[in-house]
């Protein structure tokens, strides 16, 4: 049958151009555009960067991929030339072992540029009463085990599962509500810097666990960072607009999310204040607010010469139109640097000073 | 003394009385059942429509978007102090600055920093360049004092619209809030059509974001699936079902075949990410690379339903086709692939459907990525419908929200297209016996 033939044909005749032009790209010349990877948190600043930066000058518009802050530094450490990225972004420091990882691959010269912090916050409706908060109950609250009441302040080390239900459990002056908080899944960055920020600083609240981190730090580890199962800690998936609607529909539930979440939707939740901290934009850039972390990029200094514009890029980026306290990633939810800081980075940034480990 | 010898009262009393009940008892079952159908198809008819509605009511918001006009002087001195003429010298110039004087003269009370702030930040963050673009057109504007109708930020948007949201510093949407009105009573603000949402690519800005890139990079990637795909899956069926020997070999090739079918998406990224990234060294980001992996994941779908589609053919045709001194070849190719075309088609279109709706693959090969410049071949970095839902769902500004129920209807539209598609294409083939 002839038209089962032209269909056949037809989809031949689409692959034929597609297999010729298939051994050509291997060969094909430089990259025109600056390819960035990297952290979740940090994509929507560097993306934000990358099209203004297209606008503003000749070079093309940058490509921002989310792969994750250590899945962007294996894409980034794997090897210099034009199949590799020459930005990561990182929600964390790079670890000594990636520096390790990508001098293994040739990727020696890397330079460090400190973006700004990221505040994490635990929110609630704001049908609510705002909640006033230790981090140490916040432990409390959260942490899988916990010392038992005797050991409570003491110096003896014995724990049990849990038993808080309620927040007033824990200090009479908490809401006589069920613990029930919607947080990031373990596979996100902003759970990694929760656990390393909130859960660990209300933890270190004890002394005998403090001492127990010289003594036997897995142990230490598994008792601070490890969070409850029971059903009072939701896993609420990576989307945390999702979590803001669910704080909306339950007025006694909290959920976790990073600062510029709550900078968007002052109409439906409020922060919670942590240490008698509130998690203001101007609050959090003084940085007395206990649960903030710095947001980086690195650059592959080997492929400065190699794609055109990343130089232009940096200079953009740690523009104070751009990062400073007026700059249009504030109002994205970046909380700046104070002013030497971000002068001293820049300085970094613009002679392409080398990371040193 | 028993009745049982009256046998025929007895059958009619049975059949009087207890068949009448039963058949009863039977509409009555038939009844219900026939209810529960109904109440099924309406549940579901209520969650389609449910979810039409709330996608188009929010799909709304993206398709208009408002600009403001303001008087803009379009000082010489800042555009092209010397007087050259040059275009290049006009493209240099900070519109910025005008821009900020313009909305200042109209509201000369504003003072403070932060009401400043709030103040610029009425026009979208691209102002300046938009104004740009307007000067490089008509180079006759400078030296003028116009009204120029200049794109709204999400924010003052969603304000026009009666939707406006709280910001850290709370005063600064009363004021925006306030400013709007005004503008508003001078017929300075107006609502239009989002060509941009249509034309553009992906941007940071909500009232800037455009799908094209996204839907191109749908579109080349599917082509790529389907012109990969297709032949191999039908050929691939056709070998196994009508010319292989039934063997362990092919059996063991079956199993694994159908094991595929069930492999999650990811899988199939994974290799791709090995073989067409690590060892072809094709380019990230790639619709090509896009399609390939597709067209891996849809492969076995393919496979399958053409199978199935083949062992549907009466065996009569192929023994009549071979009777009259057909070929083996010829008797398949002219006689049974026809026939069993429509079916194979319904496959592929069922897979391609399903690679329209696929992200996780793509995380893999780099398609996840913000894009702002439209791809010009299949080499080009480029985005996909359904990663472009899930990095505005993804996204803290409220604006994205009707951005994202815009884009799940484009989305939707194109699965309706390719859909209708396929019905036409089996119409066309079909054949009746």
């Amino acid at each position: 049958m002839v038209t089962f033939r032209h269909l056949f044909l037809g989809a031949v005749l689409i692959a034929l151009p597609l297999a010729v032009e298939m051994p050509g790209s291997n060969t094909a010349e430089a990259r025109e555009q600056i390819r960035i990877v990297g952290s979740s948190t940090v994509f929507p600043f560097s993306a934000s960067v990358a099209e203004q930066f297209g606008r503003a000058t000749d070079f093309k518009t940058p490509v921002v991929e989310r792969t994750g802050s250590g899945g962007g530094l294996k894409l980034f450490c794997s090897g210099v030339g034009d199949r590799y990225p020459d930005i990561t972004n990182a929600s964390r420091r790079i670890k000594q072992s990636e520096v390790r990882f990508c001098a293994s691959n040739g990727v020696t010269d890397i330079v460090e540029v400190k973006i700004g912090f990221d505040g994490i916050v635990l929110a609630n409706s704001i049908e609510s009463e705002p909640l006033r908060i230790t981090l140490r109950q916040l432990w409390l609250a959260l942490a899988k085990d916990v010392p038992t009441t005797k050991g409570n302040g003491g110096s003896e080390g014995e724990t049990e599962p849990n038993p808080h239900q309620k927040w007033s459990d824990i200090d009479s002056s908490l809401p006589h509500s069920n613990i029930e908080v919607f947080g990031p899944p373990p596979t996100s960055g902003t759970r990694d810097a929760f656990v390393e920020l909130a859960m660990e600083g209300g933890c270190k609240t004890f002394p005998w666990i403090v001492d127990l981190k010289k003594s036997n730090n897995a142990v230490f580890k598994s008792l601070c960072h490890t969070i409850r199962e029971d059903g009072a800690f939701i896993d609420a998936g990576e989307n945390d607009n999702l979590i803001v609607q669910k704080l909306g529909a339950n007025p006694n539930t909290f959920g976790i999310f990073g600062f510029s979440f709550l900078d968007q939707n002052y109409d439906r939740v409020q922060g919670s204040f942590i240490d008698g901290v509130e998690p203001q934009f101007e609050i959090i850039a003084t940085g007395n607010y206990p649960i903030s972390r710095s947001l980086y990029f690195y650059v592959k200094a080997l492929h400065v010469d190699l794609v055109p514009g990343i130089a232009a890029f940096l200079a953009v980026f740690t523009d104070d139109d751009t990062w400073g306290p007026d700059g249009y990633l504030g109002d994205k939810g970046l909380i700046p640097m104070p002013d030497e800081e971000r002068r001293v980075w820049a300085k970094r940034a613009g002679a392409l000073e080398l990371l040193q480990m | 003394m028993t009745d049982t010898t009256e046998p025929t009262a007895l059958l009619t009393a049975i059949d009087l009385t207890a068949r009448d009940a039963r058949v009863r008892k039977r509409h009555r079952a038939e009844l219900r059942f026939r209810g529960y159908g109904i109440f099924s198809i309406g549940v579901a008819v209520a969650a389609l429509l449910w979810l039409f509605t709330s996608l188009a009511v929010g799909g709304a918001g993206a398709v208009y978007t408002t600009y403001i006009k303001i008087d803009v002087h379009l000082d010489q001195t800042v555009i092209d102090p010397d007087a050259t003429g040059d275009a290049a010298v006009f493209a240099k110039a900070s519109y910025q600055s005008l821009i900020r004087s313009g909305l200042r003269n109209h509201f000369p009370g504003v003072t403070g920093r932060r009401d400043q702030r709030a103040l610029n930040g009425l026009v979208t963050l691209a102002a300046p360049y938009l104004l740009r673009d307007i000067v490089l057109d008509d180079p006759a504007l400078i030296g003028t004092k116009t009204g120029i109708w200049i794109l709204a930020s999400d924010e003052a948007d969603l304000i026009a619209r009666g939707k406006g949201t709280k910001r850290s510093t709370k005063s600064r949407n009363d004021g925006q809030a306030a400013w709007i009105a005004e503008l508003r009573s001078q017929d300075r603000v107006e609502r239009r059509f989002n060509w941009q949402f249509f034309t553009g690519g992906d941007s940071r800005e909500p009232e800037l974001a455009g799908i094209l890139v996204a839907m191109i990079g749908s579109v080349l990637s599917l082509l790529v699936c389907f012109a990969v795909a297709f032949p191999v899956g039908v050929l691939a069926a056709v070998y196994l079902q009508e010319f292989a020997r039934r063997t362990w070999i092919t059996t063991l090739f079956e199993v694994n075949i159908n094991n595929l079918a069930a492999v999650p998406s990811i899988i199939f990224g994974l290799l791709g990410l090995y073989i067409f990234l690590n060892v072809l060294h094709l380019p990230r980001s790639a619709p090509l690379v896009g399609g390939l992996v597709l067209a891996l994941m849809t492969l076995p779908t393919i496979i399958i339903a053409s199978r199935a589609a083949l062992q549907s053919v009466p065996e009569s045709i192929r023994d009549g086709a071979l009777a009259v001194g057909a070929s083996r070849v010829q008797a398949i190719f002219h006689h049974v692939v026809p026939i069993a075309l429509p079916g194979m088609m319904t496959g592929t279109i069922l897979g391609m459907a399903r690679a329209l709706g696929e992200t996780a693959p793509l995380l893999m090969i780099g398609m996840v990525a913000f894009i702002v410049d439209v791809p010009k071949s299949i080499l080009d970095p480029a985005t996909a419908l359904p990663v472009q839902i899930f990095l505005w769902a993804d996204s803290p500004e409220r604006a994205f929200v009707d951005k994202t129920s815009a884009a799940i209807l484009v989305l939707l539209g194109f699965m309706v297209l390719m859909n209708a598609g396929a019905v036409l294409i089996r119409n066309r083939f079909e054949v009746r016996l």
